[in-house]
């Protein structure tokens, strides 16, 4: 088993015609069973064509009423993303992954609380998407690193989740599920929500819980498993050498009026019960011998 | 990106926010012509850089006549203006804003940010005026008042009443501050902003409300919607290496120390900057070169690193997904060639093609040292760069 997707899973792709959007569709088509899984595109002006025999629909609606599908990824450019995400709430579509990097933050707001009451979760934006190895794979990471397993990984960051899935693989340790859920403020799923998932899923044995500065979502989180979760949680957060008002390159990465600084979370953390590890180079090790015991 | 003080009042104004009758200058005639046209009694001489604290060092000052307003502005303008948020070599100033002054009764704090918990608009105000907020919330986090704003319904003037009530506004003002906050919202929507700040708004003897300062952060990603924003950007405010960083699309930040980095995505790059830390070298940057570095990004990272006189040594730090590790290698042997490197270079490359990869820097010929992982890299380049600070 798996969190939120697997091998059965219908996904439409909205923006698929696009140079990006061809690109990783066409690798996520390739890996495991995603020749079953990527059953449609959206493009109004395409409509009626198809890509690498995928058919391409005038609407998410149309697209959900032709194929049955009931998850879609996004790979529309910012200035379009958020009405994408619009459109596949308005559908009832189960799940959202929005891949899109720079999406404007107020355009986000608006998009949020239009989601509210509705039944879609989002993942994203500007995430690098999920995947349940040997499965099937939603997004642009390297497939060929993972290897199936019972460990979950959700991340903030996309190539820090990469390093976090290498190293266990490496280790001979495999993945239940791994989640990005992106580096932007004004989100879907946040850690805690990954984390009830992965707590949940009788196939996750533990989870590796990887942060970084800005906001408080990894502290709110690190509470929520005092409490609550059952299974062994490593954690790390990058940068603990990040000077204050400055954005490191996530829009949602920056220490402010000294709030979302690294210290401060992984002291939560720690008081929380997780395995923390200052070291990106052992979250894996570190893993290794919590399971040894 | 952040705006001069008299260009956000100028957005205030738009927004139907009072401020005081103003200036920009940028050399002492102007300010003493201003001054004069400007008419009345007393004038503030203000030094226009995006730092906050510009009071405190000795950037704004009120002048009693003429003479003053020359003095004052000779002293202000080109002065390296230190503050808490400049770091120790101050901020040159290149222009000044010219006031009249105002019968101040009261200080009082309004700002608007974008509140990651509740995904809205959060009004923050307070009674105290002239305090930076993160203080008034170590201290006395009652007296701030927040409202999690509607985007559909907006700041409604009833809500926008009551918090103007419970910060002091008296009765006789509270329409003018309804007035402030419900243009400070609008502001905030339509011009994409991040953060800005009132502070202090001022509540005057006659009970008129005026913002006496202005402050905006807007958001770079809605910035190709903005272009009157844009056109008010201050190239002289901002740090050079981060200007030419961002014209190839590189994210960068420059840092005290003597290793540079280049790495691929923000949290790997950040985690990189952590590892040097923890073996005990000092990064010299933040480099993230992104998804699609090609030969030409990875060139001009090299030559942005390259211009720092501190740097000792470099760690290229790569986990190709979609980049293949073998582009990425050629990439930066051409760019070793390109810049002719003279310090030591680490490289750790995974993922995609990485034995390809590990090949082409080998065959190179240049001596370029291989980490096996992110702790060999950051060790091997910690002892490159001379060992532990």
């Amino acid at each position: 088993m798996s969190i939120l997707i697997n091998k059965d899973t219908k996904v439409i792709t909205q923006g698929m015609t696009g140079k990006v959007g061809q690109f990783h569709t066409f690798h996520c088509k390739s890996y495991a069973n995603g020749a079953n899984c990527f059953v449609a595109g959206v493009n109004p002006k395409k409509a009626g064509e198809d890509f690498e025999g995928i058919p391409v629909y005038a609407s998410v609606l149309e697209a959900k009423q032709a194929t049955g599908a009931t998850v879609s990824v996004i790979y529309v450019p910012p200035s379009g993303a958020a009405a994408a995400i619009d459109e596949a709430v308005a559908a009832d579509l189960d799940l959202v992954i929005c891949i899109t990097e720079g999406i404007p933050v107020h355009d986000m707001v608006k998009t949020r609380y239009k989601m509210q009451g509705k039944k879609t979760v989002l993942i994203g934006p500007n995430c690098p998407g999920l995947i349940t190895p040997d499965e099937i794979k939603i997004g642009i990471m390297p497939g060929h690193i993972h290897k199936k397993g019972r460990i979950g990984v959700v991340s903030r960051s996309g190539t820090l989740t990469y390093e976090a899935v290498g190293q266990l693989t490496a280790l001979g340790m495999g993945q239940s599920s791994c989640v990005g859920i992106g580096g932007d403020p004004i989100n879907g799923l946040k850690h805690i929500d990954v984390m009830r998932l992965f707590n949940d899923d009788p196939e996750t044995d533990a989870v590796i819980m990887v942060g970084e500065i800005g906001g408080s979502d990894e502290e709110e989180c690190a509470r929520w498993i005092k409490s609550n979760m059952k299974k062994p949680v490593v954690g790390f957060i990058a940068g603990v050498t990040a000077p204050p008002g400055k954005r490191m390159g996530h829009a949602g990465a920056i220490i402010s009026g000294g709030q979302g600084g690294a210290n401060e979370k992984l002291a939560v953390m720690e008081e929380c019960g997780i395995h923390i590890t200052r070291n990106p180079s052992e979250m894996g090790r570190v893993m290794q011998k919590i399971l040894k015991g | 990106m952040k705006i001069h003080e008299y260009q956000g009042k100028q957005i205030l104004r738009e927004f139907g926010v009072p401020t005081p009758r103003g200036v920009a200058c940028f050399s002492v005639d102007e300010a003493v012509e201003a001054a004069r046209s400007l008419g009345g009694q007393v004038w503030v001489v203000k030094a226009q850089i995006h730092a906050g604290g510009r009071g405190k060092g000795g950037g704004v000052k009120v002048a009693k006549s003429l003479d003053e307003v020359k003095q004052y502005a000779g002293q202000i303008l080109g002065m390296h203006l230190i503050t808490h948020q400049t770091g120790t070599e101050g901020q040159v100033v290149r222009r000044l804003l010219i006031e009249v002054g105002a019968h101040i009764a009261k200080e009082l704090y309004v700002g608007m940010v974008v509140d990651r918990v509740s995904q809205r608009v959060a009004l923050l105000a307070s009674s105290e005026g002239g305090m930076e907020i993160e203080e008034v919330a170590k201290h006395h986090p009652e007296k701030i008042h927040t409202v999690r704003i509607d985007p559909v319904a907006g700041l409604e003037a009833s809500e926008a009443a009551r918090v103007a009530r419970a910060i002091g506004v008296p009765d006789a003002a509270n329409a003018e501050a309804v007035q402030v906050l419900q243009g400070l919202y609008r502001a905030f929507v339509e011009k994409d902003a991040m953060l800005a700040e009132i502070n202090p708004l001022v509540i005057t003897a006659e009970d008129h409300a005026i913002a006496l300062d202005a402050k905006f952060n807007f958001d770079s990603n809605a910035l190709y919607r903005r272009p009157e924003i844009v056109a008010m950007r201050d190239l002289d405010e901002e740090d050079p290496a981060e200007i030419e960083a961002s014209k190839f699309d590189l994210a960068y930040i420059q840092l005290d120390g003597n290793i540079g980095c280049l790495v691929n995505g923000a949290g790997l790059a950040m985690a990189t900057m952590d590892i040097i830390k923890l073996y005990g070298g000092s990064p010299a940057n933040f480099l993230d070169v992104g998804g699609g570095a090609t030969t030409e990004k990875v060139t001009e990272a090299f030559k942005l690193m390259l211009k720092n006189p501190k740097l000792k040594a470099i760690l290229v730090n790569i986990f190709g997904g979609i980049m293949k590790c073998d582009v990425i290698a050629e990439g930066v042997v051409a760019a070793a060639r390109e810049v002719s490197l003279t310090v030591p270079l680490v490289v750790r490359l995974e993922g995609t093609n990485v034995e390809l990869g590990k090949k082409i820097l080998a065959e190179s010929g240049l001596p370029i040292i291989s980490g096996n992982d992110m702790a060999d890299a950051a060790q091997k380049v910690v002892a490159a760069a001379g060992g532990q600070q």
